[in-house]
């Protein structure tokens, strides 16, 4: 049993009956990953809106090679079955639109992709970046995708996807991780969402020779707020994926540590991040393992008080940590050659950074700096191979979140297209993506992992 | 990973890596219900995680508890079978009494040094609010008797031996056996004999305090201590603690044999009694390196000494004051050669004993056999990360908090700056009339 009693009870036999009668929302059961899950449950329909379509021949070979059935019409018979049968994936080309006018093919394709999608199925949408757009009719064609992306998120059920890819002009060969999240079940709570691929110029890597079943192998992590909650979950997907893991956090919070970290073979290191010496101090410990490639930015805090009764202190305490700890972090990083070139750099930002929530003034102001932190950071670090990227959860099922007012909660998980709350792991996993090598041509993203929460949306 | 295949220059000094403790707590407080293999077990796994030891087979760990439990014969295997370390790690016990994990630390030392070893963790565990109690004497002897009969007849005799009186269990005390004495009570003698004042000693009790605070504020202990059952820091520190608010309390042992000498120990210059575990991760310097580990000191050499309390004309606890000469004679060292002291403060009293004896040319003549006396030296370097006074005293785990915290000191200080080699003395007294002495160098 979860502690979301409502998704429960309408999962529940008896309760499906009331809620099917009565017209409850249902609460779709989400498939998540494990290791060694095929990318995909089924049969894709890959679709190419026009004949200047950049990606389908990449998207193409990636499923081929995994052995997925890919029919290029939507409604052509899949897995023995009929013209109707569900299938797993929907991918749609919509690169080279050179007008509005070319939308009507993405419609053609996704209307039939929409009635045949299955549970916690995948529909992709991957389109030109509008700022690239030589003319207005072309740009207005490509930021058009989002509105469509978006919308139809509103409008999938049983756990699917709608999301939105744009690759930059040239990056179509640098889209393999990128795929494999968005198709894989790695991004179950991540919905009605835009992703920028290339778009920070002065990237280079390479997807050759990837272990896909551990992509972090020979990586070395850090992880802040380790000790519970979403940073020990993080800091175990790390581990996951092949990464060895030095788990940070307060000194006061050095028991749990110590367990998070013997959990996966990793090291404690009880640091307040806030400290002068925290920069050199983790950098220092992480010569023990022959360097630095990933720094996950997970340590928050919260201090809530309405603006009208805001003080200083408690203001600093919550900008200190949630932002000048990561900034001043990020100058050691940039400055030494202890984080490896190619490294990652990977923050948590928040729903309410983006939306903004009553009572969290000086949180949402630190997690929309973090924003523009990875927004200057980026090219900093192209000139590594280094990327910088950031999560936005939205309702997250922590401790934290279970101590919430029953209404508050219960408004958190509802009010989002997959009337649920996401799990850590959710969280955990898009920041193994952004961490993996051959995420190098995602640089300067935030993505919301929120299952397109209504705030802010 | 593999080693050389040759066998390193031997003997060798064998490294201080790093180390983990709980918080120490005060007796019947926040580990009542904790036990020494809760506590080490815990201890020990917060030096799994900080060095990533997690199934890794070490060469030995060595602890000991001096209260103890008979079912806890095994304690250190117990506990490294219920840590995340490899199940293929020896171990044994090891108990002498307050000095018990600076012994465990030679141990460890010694064997690293002749290249049996290449690592291991010397640690060292006590509570006095979980405390072994034994049923009474007689009763003892009789349920024995009964189990020895061979016949129903035999046991209902042996039983017949049953008393009310016997249901009075043995509680184990802080006293000699062989006087009858409370340590305080031997400690107080020591102290009237050598005239320590009352000011003299809660002066060096507010400065324990004092100092342990301030390495709290620096973060001194972020890297040797994991919190437990709630705990952060130690919880009979006092950062408050002045001259007038000690000057106020009433003392507690009182000096038998000095009619007219004033009794100066209270319940603050005095340690109380605690709960608590303490580990140090020693190796070889190949063993570190081969983990990029940090090699914050090296084990020296260390000597241990014991006085006849009972029968010659030595105080309980005085031990220290000839183990340490002969440990400077054999090194070609002074007193005055070392950058720290660290002293376990049993009694504030008895290292303020200690000190004068040092300063005494005749007790130094007549008892060490020195022409001149060893002198004072600079008490700016004595404790200055606090010591037992205000950490407390779990009676077995203080030399692996002591030897840890030199380490880093010394570590500090080699590393800021300063050339040449920085050199820290310690020094614990034991019941039994015991002490253990050590030098540590970075």
């Amino acid at each position: 049993m979860s502690n979301d009693w409502y998704s429960d009870f309408v999962n529940s036999g008896f309760g499906k009956s009331i809620a099917g009668s009565v017209g409850l929302p249902p609460v779709p059961q989400l498939r998540r990953y494990e290791p060694g899950q095929p990318l995909l449950s089924g049969p894709a329909l890959l679709g190419t809106a026009t004949a200047d379509g950049r990606v389908a021949k990449v998207v193409r070979s990636l499923l081929t090679d995994l052995g997925v059935e890919v029919h290029d019409d939507p409604n052509a018979a899949v897995g023995g079955g009929s013209s109707t049968s569900k299938v797993a994936a929907g991918i749609v080309d919509a690169t080279g639109l050179a007008s509005p006018a070319d939308l009507a093919e993405v419609q053609a394709f996704l209307t039939p992709v929409m009635r045949r999608i299955g549970p916690s199925g995948r529909i992709l949408v991957i389109g030109d970046v509008p700022a690239e757009a030589g003319s207005p009719a072309v740009r207005a064609a490509r930021r058009a995708l989002e509105g469509l992306v978006r919308s139809a998120g509103k409008e999938a059920r049983y756990g699917a996807t709608v999301n939105l890819v744009h690759v930059a002009d040239g990056a179509e060969n640098d889209l393999e991780s990128t795929l494999r999240f968005f198709l894989s079940s790695r991004s179950a709570f991540v919905h009605g969402q835009r992703l920028d691929v290339g778009t920070v110029p002065g990237f280079s890597g390479s997807s050759q020779g990837v272990d896909w079943d551990k992509p972090l192998a020979g990586r070395t992590a850090v992880v802040t707020g380790a000790a519970r909650g979403i940073g020990a979950t993080v800091a175990s997907t790390l581990r996951r994926d092949g990464a060895t893991v030095i788990c940070v956090d307060v000194p006061s919070a050095g028991d749990a540590l110590a367990h998070t970290a013997n959990d996966i073979g990793g090291t404690a290191l009880q640091l307040d991040i806030t400290a002068d010496h925290a920069p050199a101090t983790l950098l220092e410990h992480a010569q023990r393992h022959g360097g630095l490639d990933i720094v996950v930015h997970n340590a928050g805090i919260t201090r809530d008080k309405l603006l009208a009764n805001q003080d200083r202190d408690r203001w600093n305490s919550v900008i200190d940590v949630n932002l000048n700890a990561q900034l001043a972090i990020n100058d050691a990083l940039l400055g030494s050659e202890v984080f490896h070139r190619g490294g990652r750099i990977v923050t948590v930002s928040s729903m309410a950074g983006i939306a903004g929530n009553r009572g969290q003034t000086s949180y949402g102001a630190s997690k929309a700096g973090v924003i523009g932190m990875v927004d200057a950071t980026a090219p900093l670090l192209a000139e590594k191979d280094a990327t910088i990227n950031a999560v936005a959860p939205g309702f997250i099922e922590t401790a934290m979140t279970k101590a919430m007012p029953v209404g508050t909660r219960e408004a958190g998980r509802r009010l989002s297209s997959m009337t649920q709350g996401g799990l850590p792991v959710d969280v955990a996993e898009t920041i193994a993506w952004f961490a993996q090598g051959a995420s190098y041509a995602v640089n300067g993203q935030v993505l919301r992992v929120d299952g397109q929460n209504f705030l802010g949306a | 990973m593999p080693s050389a295949p040759s066998r390193p220059t031997l003997p060798r000094r064998a490294a201080i890596v790093g180390a983990n403790r709980i918080p120490f707590a005060r007796s019947n407080g926040a580990y009542a219900r904790a036990s020494n293999q809760d506590m080490l077990t815990s201890a020990l796994d917060g030096l799994v995680a900080r060095f990533g030891l997690a199934g890794e087979r070490l060469g030995e760990v060595v602890s000991g508890a001096v209260l103890k439990h008979s079912r806890d014969f095994n304690l250190t295997r117990e506990s490294v079978l219920g840590s995340r370390l490899s199940a293929a790690t020896p171990t044994y016990d090891v108990q002498q009494a307050c000095g018990t994990s600076l012994q465990t630390t030679v141990l460890v030392a010694n064997k690293i040094a002749l290249g049996q070893i290449e690592s291991g963790v010397a640690a060292g565990v006590d509570t006095t609010s979980d405390a072994p109690i034994e049923v009474n004497d007689e009763l003892r002897r009789v349920l024995l008797a009964a189990n020895r009969a061979k016949s129903t007849a035999g046991v209902l005799r042996a039983l017949a031996g049953l008393r009310p009186g016997q249901i009075v269990p043995e509680i184990p005390a802080n006293r000699e056996p062989r006087t009858g004495m409370a340590m305080g009570e031997h400690a107080a003698q020591t102290a009237a004999a050598w005239g320590i004042s009352r000011t003299a000693q809660d002066e060096i009790t507010v400065a324990s305090h004092q100092n342990l605070a301030a390495a709290y504020e620096r973060g001194f202990f972020d890297d040797l201590m994991t919190p437990y059952l709630g705990l952060t820091r130690d919880n009979n520190l006092r950062a408050d603690s002045t001259l007038e608010g000690l000057a106020k309390l009433k003392p507690v042992f009182k000096p038998a044999g000095y009619p007219d000498t004033e009794a100066t120990m209270t319940a603050a210059n005095s340690t109380p009694l605690t709960d608590g575990a303490a580990t140090v991760l020693l190796a070889s310097d190949e063993w570190a390196a081969e983990r990029n580990l940090p090699v914050l000191a090296h084990v020296v050499d260390a000597e241990t000494a014991a006085v006849d309390y009972v029968h010659g004309d030595e105080g309980l606890l005085m031990a220290p004051t000839y183990a340490v000469p002969r440990m400077l004679e054999r090194n070609g060292l002074t007193l005055q050669d070392f950058d720290f002291y660290e002293f376990h403060e049993a009694f504030a009293s008895t290292i303020l004993a200690t000190f004068a004896a040092w300063e005494d040319p005749i007790f130094c003549k007549e008892r060490l056999g020195l022409d001149e006396p060893l002198g004072s030296f600079d008490r700016a370097k004595l404790n200055v990360a606090g010591s037992s006074l205000a950490t407390g005293h779990p009676f077995a785990a203080t030399g692996a908090r002591i030897v840890p915290t030199l380490a880093k000191l010394l570590h500090e200080k080699s590393t800021q700056g300063g050339s040449g080699t920085v050199r820290g003395l310690i020094s614990i007294c034991a019941a039994g009339g015991q002490g253990v002495v050590a030098i540590l160098e970075a």
